[in-house]
């Protein structure tokens, strides 16, 4: 097993997660990456999309929209504007993100636009799942 | 000498009135306790993002390209008050105490040749300040309709803020609310918001380098506006905990001062009623004696 590190979720109300976690993919503003322990400390913004965490539990996903993320070589912190837990999150939430999301990615363009898409496919695909 | 009756009905009256007072303060007791809850879950939040600003800020804060909400207009000639207050009253000095420090504030600045505008959040910091400087608001939010504060609430007066801002309407925004101490004690406190300020940070925050990505500078002019509607989040749920503390203590106090007065009235009553009966003594057997 990997090594592991301290992975928190917080948004402004609460503070959603936090446990230990041994890979965080995260939607960077530049890019999507993934950090690990011992990951050189970076911070990055946001760009909505779904953070997937993985722990010795199994994998969990977070739909989290702006804010942004604190890497450092044991912990990964997101401070996310708005975040909800992939399996919590309601399905009118998930379908206003949806929209907010469509509407982003067909204004981008780009680089930014391959992200907005993946994000549109991320959402559909967890609606899919719920259904 | 009062007459039974009217005793009597000032006693129930009282009485009915303690009730209230003591349902209103149990009430404020479970809401304060959620309202602390609340303060607590945001304050993890508000603690990092004032830590990651506070480093971004003291790393780009020199330089010229410095973002105008940290580095400010350049000048301070026009100051926006943002005053929290209730929505109700009935909560002790709770809202009387922020438009006091407002007030000292608000002289303090026009003495010094400032100008000052006034944005009210809640009810009664309005209608308090309207009497004597009607002339200085520019708008109020109203959270009546709001059962419990959210992020969304904080965001849209934040947003309300920095459209001002934009606009050039101010130079400087300060915050004014009450930081929930206990529930005997809510400190009035006043926060500068615009331009941002942070405590110096400390020492081994420092020791770690930090790629940012994208650029410093992007960063933080991506936080800075969020950084506005944290501070205000934040505020309203001391606010919140503060005005249930003190309507707590408040309503306490009331319920201790009727039943002080019940037994007040009832031994009044009861003389009165004692007199009554000696009264009446009296004549049954002056009358006798006239016999």
């Amino acid at each position: 097993m990997a090594d592991m590190m301290q992975f928190d979720l917080v948004s402004p109300e609460k503070r959603l997660a936090s446990f230990e976690a041994s890979a965080v993919q995260i939607p960077g503003a530049d890019g999507d990456l993934t950090a690990m322990a011992g990951h050189a400390p970076v911070i990055t913004t946001l760009r909505p999309g779904v953070v997937r965490v993985q722990s010795a539990e199994g994998d969990k996903d977070y739909v989290v929209t702006s804010g942004f993320v604190e890497v450092t070589a044991s912990s990964v912190s997101v401070i996310a504007e708005r975040a909800h837990a992939g399996d919590q999150i309601s399905k009118d939430d998930l379908t206003d993100v949806l929209a907010d999301a469509r509407a982003h990615a067909a204004k981008a363009e780009g680089e930014s636009k391959d992200g907005a898409e993946k994000f549109v496919a991320d959402l559909v695909q967890l609606l899919e799942d719920m259904e | 000498m009062p007459n039974l009756k009217d005793l009597k009905n000032r006693i129930e009256s009282v009485k009915s009135t303690r009730k209230i007072t003591k349902a209103m303060q149990m009430v404020a007791a479970a809401k304060l306790r959620r309202a602390q809850d609340a303060a607590e879950a945001g304050r993890p939040y508000a603690e990092r993002m004032q830590a990651v600003m506070g480093g971004l800020a003291t790393s780009v804060g020199g330089s010229d390209s410095a973002p105008r909400l940290l580095a400010g207009t350049g000048s301070d000639q026009t100051h926006l008050l943002v005053v929290l207050t209730a929505e109700r009253g009935l909560c002790g000095g709770f809202n009387s105490t922020i438009v006091r420090l407002v007030r000292t504030r608000i002289q303090e600045l026009i003495g010094q040749g400032k100008t000052v505008k006034l944005l009210t959040v809640g009810k009664k910091g309005r209608e308090q300040l309207r009497r004597d400087y009607a002339d200085l608001m520019v708008g109020h939010v109203d959270l009546s309709e709001v059962k419990r504060v959210g992020y969304a609430n904080a965001a849209e007066i934040a947003g309300d803020i920095l459209k001002r801002f934009d606009a050039g309407e101010f130079d400087v925004a300060s915050i004014y609310f009450n930081t929930f101490q206990s529930v005997i004690s809510q400190i009035p406190t006043e926060t500068q918001i615009i331009p941002a300020k942070f405590d110096a940070p400390e020492a081994d925050d420092a020791s770690t380098l930090y790629d940012y990505e994208p650029s410093e500078e992007a960063i933080l002019a991506d936080l800075l506006p969020r950084g506005v509607a944290t501070q205000i989040f934040s505020a309203l749920l001391e606010n919140g905990a503060s005005e249930q503390g003190a309507r707590m203590s408040a309503m306490d106090n009331a319920t201790r001062n009727a039943g002080d007065m019940i037994d007040k009235l009832t031994i009044e009553y009861n003389r009165s009623r004692q007199a009554v009966i000696t009264n009446e003594l009296i004549e049954i057997i002056s009358g006798a004696e006239a016999l």
